[in-house]
């Protein structure tokens, strides 16, 4: 009985085959000889990036099952699919988890072929084109981002729109031809769920494949061997050479690895997934709300940190020079570095620059995290001064610390570790300023500090100077003028109060 | 349906002929792509050319006047003069308004001039603040602290039968601030 079924199944096989003629390619493919020492857990990148991007156009699938790509309802769809629809939650929490995952993965991936010397000759093609599917995988992740329809989306394209919009002479265009329209609304959504569904998958598909095919052609790089110089000239022979002497099929022999390792992702982002769950949405997108402090997804968390740390009248040039620029700068290196040594071992520079890119990325993500640039909105009602402050203090220094509360100076400043960070933390401020340097920069603003002079009287500004002047330590004088005291007089001055 | 025997290799005569005609189709298909060029590009930039004169702008009413006590500022909200049945929620925008005295107004536009996320007033220190990166502005709009390079983008008002309208119905961006602080005053001010 099984012999038969297994008789029919090959003569099935042999009559699809006959018209197809797809078998011996196939085979031929995954047996073509491979190096030995490439059968790495370090190469299973490229296959896991693969396998994420499929993952993720099924995942995409089944959420375009409920999805509505209309301003009016696409909040309400992304709610029903988390709580109204089977398992909905764990299906949006897949595409969110996994689209994280696709862009490290991809990073990892480019990181290591650049180590191992993969995009010298003869591989700077599939290199190129690696680079065109970073960047349209970085698409993806943004365009995805506003079709999760909700605050962060809507703020986040008035950012996009107004990075966009400083283009010299086209900007303009390009915002309305990136919205759809003048404003950010229905035709918005629409057009960013046509790239984020059609054009962009349909390129990334295309190119993938291209960027397999070439990887089948001219045959996965060799492991960098120290000293072993890539020569245009002797390279494909040496290469032939090697995987006759020391080739391995790659199935079985290599690929094990990137099966296990498939797996082993899926798995995370399934774990990811059903620990953490999907991703918002956050509130709806109303833009006459405007309690909301919008921030991007992860991986533009760098982005978010560079644009408020750049002196303002850099941000224009550095935000339409740099990019083209590195993106120039990708697509340039395999032809200024096409020879040589592969081998990160004889290749300091590379490995400095990928770790300061690292570090650099790293840790502007990190400080995006914790914003220290934004004003608290809500510290000068929600983080009163500490209590140990205002202990043992005069009527005018109490009166000074409620003018501190009720002008938002909380909401930059911070005391006993509560409220902004935007300004300078002011608990030893009296140890840095003296009475003249407070009403100064009180008045005057200045560094990066509004002037108050117009918002506070001067029967204000006095109380909150004799407050601020109470600021410093038990064991640190306040600062003081030592030639006022020679102007005015001993006696004069009695400020100096202590603090607990 | 009888075929032409095959004599022998094709001559030099029948290859300018098919050659010819392979010509002629590539330029037919080329004149079949212009064609349809035309109307595909034409769809994909009408985002753009609909905006050319004052297309997308329009005077739109932000209530009456008394709603706006002078020296105050508050916030009012409206919706966009160009409407789309799909637009939902997105069709309202806020903007704050100053009364300064009588029938003297500044009318600001929401986003900040850095990277248009929405600015909160702030009465007491008399301040505009920006939750994204820490932009700040006077109350009449100028710039106090941060990184925008500018002050808040202003629209334009008039005052018509004791109701504040405004010029609006496109997002200001630092590239394309609609109108600007600079821009002239409207003659009714």
């Amino acid at each position: 009985m099984r012999l038969i079924n297994l008789g029919m199944i090959t003569k099935i096989g042999e009559w699809f085959d006959h018209r197809l003629q797809l078998a011996a390619p196939i085979r031929e493919a995954a047996e073509h000889p491979v190096p030995r020492n490439t059968a790495s857990w370090f190469y299973v990148f490229g296959s896991a990036a693969l396998t994420v991007f499929i993952l993720q156009l099924v995942t995409g699938i089944l959420l375009a099952l409920i999805y509505v790509p209309s301003a009016g309802e696409a909040w309400s769809s992304l709610q029903a699919l988390n709580h109204q629809i089977a398992l909905g939650w764990f299906i949006r929490a897949m595409h969110g988890w996994g689209s994280n995952f696709m862009v490290a993965i991809v990073l990892i991936h480019m990181v290591q072929v650049f180590l191992f010397g993969a995009h010298k000759y003869p591989r700077e093609l599939t290199w190129i084109i690696g680079v065109f599917l970073l960047l349209m995988t970085l698409g993806m992740a943004f365009s995805g981002q506003v079709l999760r329809f909700d605050q962060d989306a809507y703020w986040g394209l008035g950012i996009g729109a107004s990075i966009a919009s400083r283009v010299p002479v086209l900007g303009p265009f390009v915002v309305k031809l990136m919205l759809g329209g003048p404003i950010i609304a229905g035709a918005t959504l629409s057009r960013f769920f046509a790239l984020h569904v059609f054009v962009i998958p349909g390129l990334l598909i295309g190119f993938v494949g291209l960027h397999v095919l070439m990887v089948l052609k001219l045959g996965i790089n060799e492991w960098p061997m120290p000293g072993r110089i890539v020569k245009r000239a002797t390279y494909d022979a040496e290469y032939h050479a090697l995987t006759k002497k020391d080739g391995a099929p790659f199935v079985p022999y290599a690929i094990w690895k990137d099966m296990f390792f498939a797996a082993f992702i899926i798995l995370a982002v399934a774990a990811c997934a059903f620990y953490f769950g999907p991703f918002g949405p956050t509130g709806q997108p109303d833009p006459t709300i405007i309690q909301t402090a919008p921030k991007p997804d992860y991986f533009f968390l760098w982005l978010y940190a560079l644009l408020s740390l750049l002196p303002p009248s850099l941000e224009t040039p550095f935000l339409l020079i740099v990019p083209p620029l590195a993106i120039l700068g990708l697509i340039l290196l395999p032809f200024l570095s096409g020879e040589g040594e592969k081998s990160w071992k004889r290749r300091p520079i590379a490995v400095i620059t990928v770790l300061l890119i690292a570090i650099t990325l790293g840790t502007f993500t990190r400080m995006a995290q914790f914003t220290p640039w934004s004003p608290h909105m809500n510290a000068w009602s929600g983080d009163p001064v500490p209590e140990r402050y205002i202990h043992g203090t005069s009527a005018l220094e109490r009166q000074g610390a409620l003018v501190f509360q009720v002008k938002q100076c909380r909401n930059c400043h911070s005391l006993g570790d509560a409220g902004g960070q935007r300004g300078p933390a002011l608990d030893s401020v009296a140890v840095r300023l003296t009475q003249d340097q407070l009403i100064r920069q009180v008045i005057q603003g200045g560094g990066n500090m509004p002037a108050y002079g117009n918002n506070l009287s001067p029967a204000e500004t006095t109380a909150l100077v004799a407050f601020l002047e109470t600021l410093h330590p038990t064991t640190q004088r306040p600062a003081r003028d030592a030639a006022r005291e020679l102007v005015l007089g001993d006696g004069q001055l009695q400020t100096s109060r202590t603090q607990p | 349906m009888s075929t032409k025997p095959v004599t022998g290799p094709p001559t030099e005569a029948s290859l300018s002929r098919r050659g010819f005609f392979m010509k002629l189709g590539i330029l037919l298909n080329g004149f079949a792509a212009v064609v349809l060029a035309v109307p595909v590009a034409g769809f994909i930039f009408s985002s753009i050319t609909r905006g050319r004169g004052n297309g997308y702008l329009s005077w739109v009413s932000l209530g009456n006047v008394s709603n706006f006590p002078e020296g105050e500022t508050r916030m009012a909200t409206f919706r966009n003069p160009l409407v789309m049945p799909t637009d939902g929620k997105t069709t309202g925008t806020a903007c704050w308004v100053r009364r300064i005295a009588g029938d003297q107004f500044q009318v600001f536009a929401i986003n900040c001039a850095h990277l248009g996320c929405p600015v909160r007033w702030f009465a007491q220190s008399g301040l505009f603040m920006c939750p994204c990166h820490g932009g700040a502005y006077y109350r009449d709009g100028s710039r106090a602290s941060g990184p925008p390079e500018r002050g808040l983008f202003e629209y334009p008002y008039k005052v018509e039968n004791g109701v504040l309208t405004i010029n609006a119905g496109q997002l200001p961006t630092p590239g394309d601030p609609v109108a600007g602080l600079t821009s002239e005053k409207p003659s009714c001010a």
